[in-house]
């Protein structure tokens, strides 16, 4: 018991104390919003790129595509682990306005907007026919018209708060779209001087997934239109990817293995067909491995920050090292006087380290706190510097960042508060166990002859 | 208690310090032997070990060579338990500079010993005998008004007077004090020592070291140490 009284008034009584307690509490305030912030960054780009792909796709990164496509849809989509599937047409493309001197390059996406939205969440990426994926390609103000979904970033241009510059309803813009049609073999489709495919598409939405990459270069177009264009209409139609989505009580990884399975037998059946060589492009990945390249850098970033605050950790270790050394050094008498009335080397180092657990647990207490109190208004200090002093954390004119994220993840917390908790312990062992093999006479100071 | 009646005894004790390159032997075979309830005083010139051989009699130091028994137990047979429990239980400490803690009151200083030898638990179920203890020593003690203060607030002579409520709080049998009127004036001293009497006529065994040999006349039994060895026992007081 008086390991918990002793232990308490050391902490409230003497400035030092004070002093490391600020040190763990900054150190716990500093790790727990740059964690929270991080983490969520990560975790929002992640879920961004599990909505705009199914939980598992098949698809090659050939230009030219696969066949057979819809015998293998027929075959998955009776299964009883696959909810929808979508096909879909990737490839690159020239973009011009028909009106104005403006053109650029672009990726085109062909889908079909209801079966896509089955799979992905693209009905909710949309602005007017946000879950109306069946008008997706209907212009507001001419239905007959073909019509094309733009990736918002490239289409309208953010303002400094990152909100984006909507019109009521979507203003009639004709679109040229130019691809170059690919044969089975890879091959130009055309030749001469009309080398290209050029369709006209008039603008009739705009597409905020939320991951910069995609908003700022993807164009929508039905699945249909993009297969002509890009010379996979023929009579073996062709499609660079199918992406399926499991039922609910589906893991990813058992339902990636079957579709793997399937597909593997299925080109063993297609085997001396005329197109099956195109099969062997063919990868079957988790959304996960899909989109690696884009959430391997996130994540790097993230691992880079944590070794960073691992550093930060040991300086705290440290710090909470020469605190309890000068503390020990200033007690020494105490240990003295407690090892004299019987106290043993196990409870000075008890004592000590019980002191050193109250530091961890309200130094991280108080900087759990002092970061939630700033979490909950980062974005409304975020604000008010730009208002005043125009410094944004994250330039909305090139993130895709909405506000930034404060929810705070309790098992990251959780971490959080143990490791500092482990820094103190770990900071106050050597001193403590120095303290304790103090002898007597020496910390009394009563060796004189 | 050992067969000859004798509740500590000491034989043989050698103790030396390294003082830079010399060695300088502070002990050099030492033998004495307390009975129980006597009031024994060691005398002797300042550097003559008197210090040494109280801290070896109370096991907070050990002898390079010879034997200290309490009640027939050899100490330097104990373990490291049994000693802690031996300084806990057996012997009270009074030092010439008190050392209470200075982040306890008056009252928690005096039942720290009793505290110290229990666990969390246990203290809970004898928390109240124990502050009831240190209430009466106190009262005892003259510092029922002081029992809230810190150390720091005290006198001399009042710090000397809780010291000797921790010793005394876990009924120890016996007292070793460590010239505990050596940082006092003379009548707060001497307001000691009535204390240190009045406990030895209610049957307290008391070894007390002193250098003044008019304080010494108030113990029983007078022992001096001089060249490393006991030179004479003094008569009865």
């Amino acid at each position: 018991m008086y390991k918990i009284i002793l232990s308490f008034r050391y902490l409230f009584k003497r400035r030092v104390s004070y002093l490391a307690l600020l040190a763990v509490a900054l150190c716990v305030f500093i790790v727990v919003v740059v964690m929270t912030v991080m983490t969520g960054l990560v975790r929002n780009f992640k879920d961004n790129n599990h909505k705009w792909a199914g939980d598992c796709v098949v698809g090659t990164e050939s230009l030219v595509g696969f066949p057979y496509y819809e015998d293998f849809i027929k075959r998955i989509d009776g299964t009883d682990f696959v909810e929808g599937v979508s096909a879909l047409v990737k490839s690159y493309a020239l973009v011009k306005n028909r009106n104005l001197d403006w053109s650029s390059s672009a990726e085109i996406m062909g889908i079909d907007p209801v079966k896509h939205s089955k799979v992905t969440d693209f009905d909710e990426t949309l602005h007017y026919r946000k879950n109306d994926a069946a008008k997706a390609f209907e212009p507001a103000y001419a239905p007959n018209l073909t019509g094309c979904v733009v990736g918002v970033d490239k289409w309208l241009m953010r303002d400094e708060d990152g909100k984006y510059s909507y019109e009521d309803s979507p203003y009639e813009v004709a679109l040229l779209v130019s691809c170059f049609p690919l044969t089975s073999k890879g091959a130009l489709a055309k030749a001469g001087t009309d080398l290209v495919n050029t369709k006209t598409f008039y603008y009739s939405d705009t597409s905020r997934s939320g991951l910069a990459g995609v908003d700022s270069s993807f164009i929508y177009l039905p699945l249909e239109d993009a297969q002509l264009l890009c010379g996979m209409a023929g009579p073996v139609k062709r499609i660079s990817a199918i992406h399926i989505k499991f039922k609910p009580n589906v893991k990813l990884a058992d339902g990636c293995e079957k579709v793997a399975a399937l597909w593997k037998k299925f080109v063993e059946e297609k085997k001396g067909a005329e197109q099956a060589g195109l099969l062997d492009t063919v990868k079957v990945q988790s959304w996960k491995d899909y989109r690696r390249e884009f959430i391997a850098a996130m994540e790097k970033e993230q691992t880079m920050l944590m070794i960073m605050f691992a550093l930060v950790g040991v300086t705290t270790v440290f710090i909470i090292f020469v605190v309890f050394y000068m503390i020990v050094s200033h007690k020494s008498k105490d240990v003295g006087i407690l090892k004299s009335i019987g106290v043993s080397k196990a409870d000075v180092i008890e004592l000590f380290l019980c002191f050193a657990f109250l530091m961890g647990l309200l130094g991280s207490a108080a900087g759990v706190f002092g970061g939630w109190l700033f979490l909950l208004k980062i974005n409304r200090i975020e604000g008010f510097l730009f208002e005043h002093f125009g410094f944004q954390l994250w330039d909305r004119t090139m993130y895709a960042i909405g506000d930034i994220p404060n929810a705070i993840d309790l098992k990251v917390l959780a971490v959080i508060i143990a490791s500092a908790i482990g820094a103190c312990l770990a900071g106050a062992f050597l001193p403590s166990r120095r303290a304790a093999k103090l002898e007597v006479v020496e910390t009394l100071q009563v060796s004189q002859l | 208690m050992s067969k000859d009646g004798f509740i500590l005894q000491a034989e043989g004790l050698y103790k030396s310090y390294r003082m830079g390159e010399a060695k300088v032997s502070v002990l050099k075979g030492v033998d004495l032997a307390v009975r129980k309830s006597e009031f024994v005083a060691i005398v002797g010139a300042s550097g003559s070990g008197k210090s040494t051989l109280l801290h070896i009699l109370g096991a907070l130091d050990r002898p390079e060579k010879g034997i200290v028994s309490f009640e027939g137990r050899d100490l330097s047979r104990m373990g490291e338990r049994e000693l802690n429990k031996f300084r806990n239980k057996m012997v009270g400490f009074v030092f010439q500079f008190y050392h209470l803690l200075d982040e306890l009151s008056v009252l928690e200083n005096v039942f720290l010993p009793a505290m110290a030898s229990k666990s969390v638990f246990g203290w809970l179920g004898s928390r109240r005998w124990a502050r009831d203890r240190a209430r009466a020593l106190l009262s005892e003690l003259g510092l029922s008004e002081r029992a809230n203060h810190k150390p720091y607030q005290l006198s001399g002579g009042e710090r000397q007077r809780v010291a000797i409520g921790r010793a005394l709080m876990n009924e120890p049998r016996i007292l070793l004090a460590d010239e505990p009127t050596g940082n006092l004036d003379s009548a707060t001293g001497n307001d000691i020592l009535k204390v240190f009497e009045r406990l030895n006529k209610a049957g307290q065994t008391i070894v007390m070291v002193t250098h003044d040999e008019r304080i010494a006349q108030k113990a029983g039994r007078i022992v001096t140490l001089a060249d490393g060895k006991i030179k004479r026992e003094g008569a009865e007081a």
